[in-house]
């Protein structure tokens, strides 16, 4: 098994899908907080995440008020602040682990982004190798200027969609999406859970038929066995709670470990069968 | 003025006119106030704002709804709230005439019952048996576990743990009421932080749950439907005003933490030119210091809590952490209505110190016997401000939005009159008594000697 499926060549979330794709898997993807503990530190862990698996990063911003997080990621997001995190070096941070292989989103509560300048953000991310966005709490509702942007700099829009999200919403939110679809398995914040949520299979089932884009699935995945079982019907499996434990247990090595596991729990499930 | 404005008679207004008339200042129908507002929240809870929005149409129009709402706002809150002059304080506004609309009387103790009522009886509509909410200064939360025990609904307040200390009493008194007090202990453990606990509460239980929102901030529809169901202070006042004064006031002083009281009083006035509205911010250690909360006066425009407003953030978009020594007013986001008439230039919004608000607290309480909430004291001391801008023809309307039983400890405190780590209910009254009759050099010194003070 290869150990990390991107290549320099990566230019999309649309290519990392289909590579994945082409080796008959689901794709996994990481989440770790920019600047945690520190910015050097985010670097590392994320490109061990990228060498242990992880096909595409979240790269996440950390952010005063996180409400769709529970405590783990809060604590992270929390030491990075106290450590000086300053939302330019998430810039830095996706230049260099792009550099060494890694394929990078963003993952932001959206004031920063509107404080910065979502135009500025925007070509800002793309210069650094960024490939797009993923807007926790921006619904397209609200989401205007962040569409321009977007088309402008040809970064990926990646909206969420959730087990209490009417039929309707799912066509228009998917719509309004590019790249992947992120679908919340559980109502609920972030954080590792020991088992699958059934809802997890019934709202990928009811957004499948909405869009044919790829519709990663996370909230609450921790082991290889709970990848695979995601991954038996997404096409992504996100996980973000579990990878912030590993770094504060064992650093690179432990995050690198982690992704193997998922990995290979991915890889197990091959192609995702219709739910 | 007068002439034109025809209005009901003050005996006549209900609380029901607040919602089921339109005020004519209506958001667009995603819930913006011009560029403001809106919903800025996780998909995961635009299902349960639609049917909250749903469901306040339906009731808003519907006749049993509204006929339950002024009947509880009458036998149980005790509506109509009185409108008291109060010609003492007016010497220390430069004889400006004062008038205080007194929601301190309201059951409960604040203002915070009339969307307290109006929310709680919608969630029986929606079929919910579980209330979530958050508080600052313990009034909304006290009003809410109230409206709970009468309802038959299950209460959860989130309340940062510097208030629950700060607030002791409120808590108290919820646990009372039969609802349970979590503290937060996140960030900077104040109304900010409670909000954030309470959001991430619903956001897991939004199927079984309504998050009973205490400010006119948050996503659509909340802005607007608590705003409607505090527009009956307005319009009660409007009516009193003519009715005792013969004319409309010339300006209206309230205080401003999300902005809920404000926008009560203010509404029925938007409509009149000549009424100035003047919302006042928590200027805590002064502007200049840092150390404040005065979000529209300082902040800058962005997205907390659902909405976009105003709000006190650096220059990555963290949000600042705010000051007042008002627990209800120590907030750094505002509501986004009043973002929207602070642009256009219809209200104004201007910082009172601690200082200046203890100081009108003071005074209220030895002029005219009413113990204030430290929130609308800040509105007293705006009111003080306003009248010696205006001079003696000015009719100054302010409103009261609460009662200061739950402050007594933190006046105590600021007064000297006990130590910093007593407490005003364990300590013996003589003490707090003698240290008042004592305290000849503080604000709490008899009014008379405390004037030049208090005008300087
Ligand atoms: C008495 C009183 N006044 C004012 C406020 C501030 O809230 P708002 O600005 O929504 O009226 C509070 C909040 O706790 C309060 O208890």
């Amino acid at each position: 098994m290869s150990e990390r499926a991107s290549g320099p060549s990566t230019r999309s979330v649309a290519d990392v899908f289909a590579r994945c794709r082409a080796e008959g898997r689901g794709a996994l993807v990481g989440y770790l907080p920019a600047g945690y503990p520190t910015v050097d530190g985010a670097v590392e862990l994320l490109t061990a995440m990228s060498e242990g698996g992880c096909d595409l990063l979240e790269v996440g911003v950390p952010y005063s008020d996180p409400v769709m997080d529970g405590p783990t990621i809060q604590a992270a997001a929390d030491t990075a602040l106290r450590n000086g995190f300053r939302l330019r070096d998430v810039f830095g941070t996706i230049e260099r682990v792009s550099a060494a292989g890694g394929n990078c989103l963003v993952m932001t509560y959206f004031n920063p982004v509107l404080r910065y300048g979502v135009d500025r953000f925007a070509a800002d991310l793309a210069a650094a190798g960024g490939l797009g966005l993923i807007t926790p709490d921006l619904i397209p509702d609200e989401a205007d200027d962040w569409f321009a942007a977007s088309d402008k700099y040809g970064l990926s829009r990646t909206f969420l969609v959730s087990p209490s999200s009417t039929d309707e919403r799912i066509a228009s939110t998917t719509a309004a999406s590019s790249g992947f679809v992120y679908a919340t398995s559980i109502m609920g914040v972030t954080g590792a859970r020991d088992s699958v949520n059934a809802a997890a299979g019934e709202i990928v089932g009811r957004t499948r038929p909405h869009t044919s884009l790829p519709i990663g699935v996370g909230l609450g995945v921790r082991s290889g066995d709970q990848a695979a079982e995601i991954a038996g019907f997404a096409d992504g499996v996100i996980v973000g709670s579990a990878f912030v434990s590993a770094a504060e247990q064992g650093g690179p090595d432990a995050v690198r470990a982690l992704a193997r596991e998922l990995a290979a729990g991915v890889a197990r499930a091959g192609l995702p069968q219709p739910a | 003025m007068s002439s034109s404005t025809s209005v009901r008679a003050s005996s006549q207004v209900t609380a029901s006119q607040g919602i089921e008339t339109p005020s004519g200042h209506e958001p667009d129908e995603r819930g913006h106030f011009g560029r403001f507002g809106g919903r800025w929240v996780p998909e995961a809870l635009v299902a349960a704002l639609d049917e909250l929005e749903t469901a306040y149409e339906k009731a808003r129009h519907d006749p049993e709804f509204l006929a339950e709402l002024d009947r509880l706002h009458r036998d149980y809150t005790g509506r109509p709230s009185p409108l008291t002059d109060v010609p003492k304080l007016s010497q220390h506004a430069g004889g400006a005439r004062i008038l205080l609309k007194r929601e301190d009387l309201n059951h409960t103790g604040s203002h915070k019952i009339n969307n307290v009522l109006g929310q709680a009886l919608l969630t029986k509509r929606m079929g919910k048996k579980r209330v979530i909410a958050e508080t600052g200064a313990g009034q909304h939360g006290v009003a809410t576990a109230t409206a709970c025990a009468l309802l038959d609904l299950e209460c959860v307040v989130y309340m940062g743990e510097v208030d629950t200390r700060r607030q002791a009493l409120n808590v108290a008194r919820m646990r009372l009421l039969g609802a349970t007090v979590i503290p937060v202990k996140t960030g900077s453990r104040t109304l900010k932080d409670a909000i954030n606990e309470a959001l991430r509460d619903w956001v897991t239980n939004v199927d079984s749950t309504h998050y009973l929102l205490g400010t006119v901030a948050g996503p659509h529809p909340f802005p607007q439907m608590v705003r409607d169901f505090h527009r009956v202070i307005g319009l009660e006042a409007r009516a009193q005003v003519l009715e005792r004064t013969g004319r409309l006031p010339t300006a209206i002083a309230a205080c401003v933490g999300g902005g809920s009281n404000a926008i009560g009083i203010f509404h029925a006035f938007l409509d009149d030119p000549g009424v100035r509205l003047v919302g006042f911010e928590p200027g805590g250690d002064g502007v200049e210091t840092g150390r404040h909360g005065a979000t529209l006066s300082e902040g800058s425009p962005g997205a907390l809590h659902g909405a976009f407003s105003y709000l006190l953030q650096d220059e990555d978009g963290q949000t600042a952490e705010s000051y007042s020594i008002s627990a209800g007013l120590d907030y750094p986001g505002v509501g986004p209505e009043h973002a929207l008439l602070k642009d256009l230039g219809r209200a104004e919004y201007q910082p009172v110190t601690d200082a200046e608000a203890m100081d009108a607290f003071a005074l209220l309480c030895r002029t005219e016997g009413i113990i204030p909430a430290i929130e609308s004291a800040h509105a007293v001391a705006g009111a003080l401000r306003l009248g010696k801008e205006l001079g003696p023809d000015a009719v100054i309307l302010v409103n009261l939005s609460g009662r200061g039983d739950k402050d007594v400890d933190t006046a105590a405190k600021w007064f000297g009159m006990i130590g910093q780590d007593e407490s005003a209910e364990a300590a013996d009254g003589t003490a707090i008594a003698e240290g008042a009759t004592q305290q000849r050099s503080g604000s709490f010194a008899d009014p008379g000697s405390e004037t030049e003070g208090i005008q300087a």
